[in-house]
Parts: C-alpha cells; sequence; structure tokens
C-alpha cells in the first residue's frame, strides 16, 4: 500500500492563458476516488515543491456518475473522476481537462455546445402541454429496455473526446446526439416527428460525417450502444430520403 | 429598466416544472442554474415517483396516498396542499409518460409500479434505478423546445447572491454571480422562484450533490423570507460510505425485495422484519434509521464490530435486478469494488434531505410578495418526514403550482426598480467579495467545512439532545469567528471556487445553527426529530410549525399551527397493518 498519492494536474487560469503543470502529494487512504484527493489538496493547497499556491478548480456535482460533470482526462482516459478510483490508477496520476472543449478554468471545460446541438437534433418529445391529457402511449418492455439505455446519456462527452471527427473546428454532432435522436424516434409519440430529427441529421454535422471509428463506445461509461444507435438513425435515414425523394417526385 | 422575464432560480426538477408552467402561460423566463441544468441534482434520485394508479389492482386510491403521507410525516404537514398534491399525481405520472420518460413496463405495456417505505401499495412509477435523472431529462427537454422557441433564457454557471426589492418589499430581481467571470450583475423581474434545492453540505458528507450549499436559501432569509421547520433534517437508512461524500442505496431495493440484517447470536437477524412484522424492511426512513443507529451504536451489532449493517438482494433474481435495479447496483459495484449481485452490500443511515425549507402559502409566495420557493428548498409537503418517491412528487406538483402562481402575479404592472437601485444592490455583493478577497489568515475555510460536517453530522441528526445541541452552537460560533480569520490562497478572477466557498459556508455555519435552535427549544420527538428523553409526539404543545426570522442578525423562533382539517390525529404505527 503506497502512503501518498500523488497527482500531476495540468492548470490554466482562463481560457486564453497558458497551460502548465503542477504536482501535488495528498495522504493514502482507501478506496479513495480522484475527487477525494482534490478535495485534500483544498485542505492542504501546497504544490509538490513545498509551495503554497491554489487548489486546482473542477467541474462537479453528484459524484455518483450519473450527473457527467466531472468528467476529465485521467491517465490519458476520459472518464468521470469520481469513480476514478486511485487503487485501479498508476500514480502519478495525471489530470487534464477535455480536449475537445474550451478550457474554463484548470479542469473545467464549457461544453456548452453539446446543449447547443440537442437544440438543434430537436430532442424532444412535442407535448400538446402539461395539462391532463390523459394517459401515455403504451409500449413493450422490450422498447422501454432499448430506450432506456439511450436515455441514460448524461451528456458527459466522453464520445466526442475520443472521436476523431469531433473538434471544435468541426461540424459534426457527434455520438451523444444521434443516441438522442434514437432515444426520441424509438417513441411512439416521438416517431411522429423522426423525420425533422433525420433532416437534421441528413446535413452537414449529421450522421454521415460519422468515420465509423466506434471509439464512442468504448468510451462511454454507461455502456450505451451508441454504434447500434447511430446504425440505427442510419438505417431510419434510408427510410427518410425515399419519402423524401417519393414527395419531391410527387410535387413534380 | 422594465424585463416582463420571470427569473426561476434552480434547474432541477421544481425549476423546470416551474419554468415549463409559465411558458405554457406565453410569458418568459429567465433560468439561472449553479450548474447546467442537466446536472441538477434531481439526477440523482434513483426509486422512483408515487402515484396512486392501481395498476395492480389492490384498491390503492390517492386518498389512501394523502393519509400515508400525512401519517408518514407524523402530522405535521398542511393537510390540503398535501391532498392536493396526491390526487395530482396520476396526473403527473401520466404528463411524464407522454413526456416520454422511459418507465418500466408491465407485460401489456402499462406502467409499472414498485413498492416503496411506508406503504404496503405498489405505488411507485420507475425507470429503472435513475428515476431522478429520467424525469429531469424529459423536463430539461420541454425546457429545451421552450429555449428554441425563444421563451427561456439560460444562465448557467451562474450563482444566485441577493434578492432586489423594491420600496414596497416586493421582490423584483436577483443578483447573480456569473461564476466563469466573477462578474456580480442585477437582473430586474416582475417576480422571482427559488429552486434552489437543499441544504447537505451542512451536514458535510451526505447523499447530496456538491452543489446543494444551502447559500440561497440563507441570503433570502437573511433578507427576510421566513423559514419553517429547519429541524427536520431525512436521514437515509442505506448509504455507502465514501471518502469524499456518501451514496445512496435507493430504498427501491427494499421496495422489490431487498433485506436488512446483521447477525445476532451468529445467526443472521432480520431486525425490520422481527420488530415490524406489517411494514418489515418498508418502514418509514425515519424510523428504519433511528433503529439501525440502535442496532449498531447501542446494541453493538454492527457487521464486524463496524458501522454498517447488509442489505441483501442476493437471493432475488439477477435478470430482474438489473432490469430494475441496475442503476443502483452499478453504483455500489463502482464505488465499493463487490458485486451486490451476490453479496449483501454494507450500508449505513446518512443525510438525505431537508423537510424544512422557506415558508410558502398554499400558492408557493413566501411572506415576501413576488417571492415564491418550491422543491426541496420549500417545507410544504412532508411534514416531520418524508415518504420515499414523494419527492419527485413534490418538486413537478409544486412547480405546477408556483409556475401558476409566478405567471398571474407577474401579469400585474410595475414601476422599473431605480436604476441607483440595482447599483447599490450589485455593490453590496461586491463589497462582500472583496472583504473576502482581503482574508489572508491562517485558517483553511475547507477545515472549518470538515469541522462543521463531521459534527452537524455526527450530533444533530438521528439522535438528538439539549445538552449536545448546545455544545454544537458554541462551537459553531466558534467555527464562525474562525472564519474570519480564513486565507484566500486563489487571487484569481476567474472562476474563484476558494472564494465562493467561503462566502457559501458563512452562510451554512448559519444555517446550521438554525437546525440547532429549532431542534433545542422542540421538545418532544416527531418524525425525524428524535429525542431519546423525550421519545412521545407531543400533540398538545407541539403541534405546530417552527418559524424562523433573521432579525438583525439574530434568529428569532416562532409557531405557527398545521392544518389538519382533513385527516384526524391517530398514532403511527408500522407493526400493524393501517
Amino acid at each position: 500500500m503506497p502512503d501518498k498519492v500523488i497527482l500531476r494536474v495540468k492548470r490554466q487560469a482562463g481560457p486564453h492563458e497558458q497551460p502548465h503543470w503542477e504536482d501535488f502529494e495528498v495522504p493514502y487512504s482507501e478506496r479513495l476516488n480522484v475527487i477525494a484527493c482534490l478535495q485534500a489538496v483544498q485542505r492542504n493547497p501546497v504544490n509538490r515543491m513545498g509551495q503554497r499556491t491554489s487548489a486546482p478548480v473542477w467541474d462537479q456535482c453528484c459524484l455518483e456518475e450519473v450527473c457527467g460533470a466531472c468528467t476529465m482526462i485521467i491517465n490519458g482516459v476520459v472518464r468521470q473522476a469520481c469513480s476514478a478510483l486511485v487503487d485501479e490508477l498508476t500514480q502519478p496520476i495525471v489530470l487534464e481537462p477535455m480536449s475537445k472543449f474550451p478550457v474554463v478554468k484548470d479542469l473545467v471545460v464549457d461544453r456548452s455546445r453539446l446543449f447547443e446541438d440537442l437544440v438543434k437534433a430537436k430532442a424532444w418529445i412535442s407535448l400538446d402541454g402539461t395539462h391532463n391529457l390523459g394517459t401515455g402511449p403504451k409500449y413493450s418492455q422490450e422498447v422501454q429496455q432499448l430506450r432506456y439505455q439511450f436515455a441514460r446519456c448524461m451528456s458527459c462527452g466522453c464520445c466526442l473526446e475520443v472521436c476523431p471527427q469531433y473538434g471544435q473546428e468541426r461540424a459534426f454532432v457527434g455520438a451523444a446526439i444521434i443516441g438522442q435522436v434514437n432515444l426520441f424516434n424509438l417513441h411512439p409519440t416521438g416517431r411522429m416527428t423522426a423525420d425533422e430529427r433525420l433532416e437534421v441529421m441528413s446535413q452537414p454535422g449529421g450522421i454521415t460525417d460519422c468515420g465509423n471509428a466506434q471509439n464512442c463506445v468504448r468510451a462511454c461509461p454507461k455502456e450505451i450502444p451508441l454504434t447500434e444507435g447511430i446504425s440505427g438513425v442510419g438505417r431510419q435515414m434510408v427510410g427518410y430520403g425515399l419519402r423524401k425523394f417519393l414527395t419531391r417526385s410527387s410535387k413534380l | 429598466m422594465e424585463d416582463r422575464a420571470i427569473i426561476v432560480v434552480g434547474g432541477g426538477l421544481a425549476g423546470l416544472m416551474t419554468t415549463i408552467r409559465i411558458c405554457e402561460k406565453g410569458q418568459r423566463v429567465k433560468l439561472f442554474s449553479y450548474v447546467p441544468v442537466k446536472r441538477s441534482h434531481s439526477v440523482t434520485a434513483q426509486g422512483g415517483i408515487n402515484a396512486s394508479i392501481n395498476i395492480k389492482g389492490e384498491g390503492d386510491s390517492p386518498q389512501i396516498h394523502f393519509e400515508e403521507s400525512v401519517v408518514g410525516g407524523d402530522f405535521l404537514g398542511n393537510q390540503p396542499p398535501v391532498k392536493d398534491m396526491c390526487f395530482d399525481a396520476p396526473n403527473i405520472v401520466y404528463m411524464l409518460d407522454r413526456m416520454g420518460v422511459p418507465f418500466n413496463r408491465t407485460p401489456e405495456g402499462n406502467l409499472d409500479f414498485r413498492g416503496f417505505g411506508g406503504t404496503l401499495y405498489h405505488r411507485t412509477a420507475f425507470a429503472g434505478a435513475t428515476s431522478g435523472q429520467q424525469l429531469l431529462y424529459a423536463l430539461d427537454e420541454q425546457v429545451r423546445r421552450y429555449e428554441a422557441e425563444g421563451l427561456v433564457e439560460k444562465f448557467e454557471y451562474y450563482s444566485f447572491q441577493r434578492l432586489l426589492l423594491d420600496g414596497q418589499g416586493r421582490c423584483r430581481g436577483i443578483v447573480a454571480l456569473n461564476m466563469p467571470t466573477m462578474e456580480l450583475s442585477a437582473f430586474g423581474a416582475p417576480a422571482v422562484v427559488l429552486a434552489a434545492g437543499g441544504a447537505g453540505l451542512v451536514f458535510g458528507k451526505s447523499t447530496n450533490s456538491m452543489i446543494n450549499t444551502g447559500s440561497a436559501i440563507i441570503r433570502a432569509f437573511k433578507q427576510g423570507v421566513k423559514f419553517a421547520n429547519p429541524e427536520f433534517i431525512q436521514v437515509h437508512p442505506t448509504a455507502i460510505a465514501g471518502t469524499d461524500k456518501r451514496r445512496l442505496i435507493s430504498e427501491s431495493v427494499r421496495g422489490d425485495g431487498g433485506r436488512v440484517w446483521t447477525y445476532k447470536d451468529g445467526k443472521k437477524w432480520y431486525f425490520f422484519e422481527e420488530m415490524y412484522p406489517a411494514y418489515g424492511n418498508l418502514v418509514p426512513r425515519d424510523i428504519a434509521s433511528r433503529v439501525i443507529y440502535d442496532v449498531v451504536v447501542n446494541q453493538g451489532l454492527g457487521i464486524d464490530g463496524q458501522r454498517y449493517v447488509y442489505l441483501d438482494v442476493s437471493h432475488l433474481d439477477d435478470e430482474v435486478l438489473r432490469r430494475k435495479l441496475g442503476g443502483v447496483l452499478e453504483i455500489y459495484e463502482k464505488f465499493m469494488g463487490e458485486d451486490p449481485y451476490h453479496h449483501p452490500m454494507k450500508v449505513y443511515p446518512a443525510v438525505h434531505y431537508s423537510m424544512g425549507g422557506l415558508w410558502i402559502d398554499y400558492q408557493h409566495m413566501t411572506n415576501i410578495p413576488g417571492l415564491l420557493a418550491v422543491g426541496e428548498c420549500d417545507y410544504q409537503y412532508h411534514g416531520a418526514n418524508r415518504l420515499g418517491a414523494n419527492s419527485l412528487l413534490s418538486c413537478i406538483f409544486g412547480g405546477k403550482v408556483a409556475g401558476n402562481t409566478a405567471a398571474a402575479y407577474a401579469s400585474q404592472a410595475f414601476e422599473p426598480l431605480p436604476e441607483e437601485a440595482l447599483r447599490e444592490a450589485v455593490a453590496s455583493e461586491e463589497r462582500e467579495f472583496a472583504r473576502v478577497f482581503a482574508l489572508d489568515g491562517d485558517e483553511n475555510a475547507y477545515e472549518i467545512q470538515d469541522e462543521m460536517g463531521w459534527m452537524m453530522d455526527d450530533k444533530v441528526t438521528i439522535v438528538r439532545d439539549n445538552q449536545t445541541l448546545m455544545a454544537v452552537d458554541g462551537t459553531l460560533r466558534d467555527l464562525q469567528q474562525r472564519l474570519t480569520r480564513a486565507g484566500l490562497r486563489d487571487q484569481g478572477r476567474r472562476m474563484n471556487a476558494e472564494a465562493i466557498f467561503i462566502r457559501e459556508l458563512e452562510d451554512r455555519l448559519l444555517y446550521s445553527r438554525m437546525i440547532v435552535k429549532a431542534a433545542t427549544l422542540r421538545e418532544e420527538s416527531r418524525g425525524a426529530h428524535y429525542k431519546p428523553a423525550l421519545p412521545k409526539r407531543n400533540d398538545d404543545e407541539w403541534l405546530k410549525t417552527t418559524l424562523v426570522d433573521y432579525d438583525d442578525g439574530k434568529l428569532s423562533v416562532s409557531y405557527e399551527p398545521v392544518d389538519i382539517s382533513l385527516l384526524p390525529l391517530r398514532e403511527r404505527r408500522y407493526d400493524v397493518k393501517h
């Protein structure tokens, strides 16, 4: 058992500042996670050179791997810091902010693009209202189980971080968004407006930008079958393309 | 500066539902959230949402739901709003289903329901064991639709700082901090809805998220909003330990057949089942936590002499477990590194929820006109103890009511606030931050937080006595003093988490003192508030709501009657069927 944990943190004071590395040493105890190590630095913000410094800033909320907030790159792998257990990591534990999003400060990045892309993809049911309109549609346990898998996407961005097609200067929306298109197109009510989402998917940045690297499905902490989602939406695109062609032809 | 958009502070279930209702009335919303709304604390709720739809043909009804909620809350809840909530619950679950929440289904394709604490009916609709996440996402999606239509403007990574009040004492907006840039700005509005959640960090390690700071509640309180029933803090019986926080193992684990036990005289002892033959493992949380505490601390029967008992699902079918409880068993597996499908889980009680909150009337208006409160930060629906799966319900029901009230209130005409008032409000917050930036003492705020949290958790939760409470208050005063001697290591003017933390901790120390004071004064045991020296509920003297005012730096406590017009008082028993 080690009696210390060594952290190497990539620090950056703001989006336009130069990054630098700072090392910290915190006491080891059993079942520590990366968050607990960062908390220990807050209680004693002294770096490994013995200099007083400020504690690194990171994004966090639930610490139960269900909100997606504390996503960062840990020893080269993008994941949530809460479920990254020290006992399963080699030291020094290297912490870096995600690279596909602008840095806010230290380990905090601005993932607002993810939510903007959910707007683009119309990832919702077009509800008539929240007043009483009776029961929802019946559907099978199989459809529920399939939808539930995609519904667990916490917009953490792991699948985007590892995607060779996704980047700050590129249009591709990535697997998370395509997974949400699949989620809503699988719902009996959502299916009624499926073509609106498929139209978005047919545009630049849509599904044709997927390079089929399949990194997304391996990186997803919730084991969402993202590649199945992409191929599912791909199949829907065929039908949509045909419908679109026929509609256009009938107007000629 | 005339802005007709209503301000909602908080993007969890309650804030989002409020937002949707306001948008449905055609009005605009400025939605402020500490985190991107999709990451709000509602995301952690696991078990589900109660609605007496009676899918299983057990004879359940909203009236029974209402009665069990009132009894579960040990009669401290005002009965008319509790009744309205329970009767609206089926509509709410249908609405969520229409929104696309992937609720588990029966073989016929209907909504499936599971058992939960404090009831013998299958009343809880659920989406695996991540129901809160699924409900939050559904509302988030609807709000995103309104955002696309231009009715909602989001301010994420903003922290509420103070209320703007006009000359007539009405709430007319807020001052908020943009945390990435550390800029303070005033936002005028015809009405403000606080949906700021709970305050788990008061107790250090709890099941709450790291954003449940309690700060927004205390800022409003310090500006004159009354707080009700602070002494009623729910301790959830089954959580797992962690260095950073505690993690919930949902009541649904027991609702779906999980059993709690420890060894006694070398044999497995299913103590809930023995002590409460009727409800067994599904006794309400206050009782369950007290029993575990007694078994472990007083009787010394924790597993291996440690502070935990077993929660066991190893007798249940793997496939059913995966389908219904996969999400929560995954948390256990990931964080404890053990297989919960085949080995019993090690659990112990942890602080979970605040029944108390900002005082509101039945329409969710606080005592300050134009300021509403909703969700965990209000006090209305759970009395002295909340039943499991009623919290998601109260957030959404409250959001419906608060949204309607805010929209109606905001449609009246208002004179714009004078620019001078806005400038002064911002300047007063700037002075507070300047004070924190000037701190150069030796104390570390995070260590003070740890001391406060450890003490509050150890001495002000399951078992309380006045001598200890008075000592705790003394230490809290010391901690307040020590915090004035803190040092600020991070002098940066960008996302200064440390400066923000110090100001929040000041609020939390006051919050703690409010809890301790109200707990000291309440000389009885009721729901989650338990004094071994006074183990019985005392309706003659204490069937009343605690009200706390902040009066020139002092906490002043008064009481008001509880509305018990619908259900007569009765003894609360779970060893026999009601």
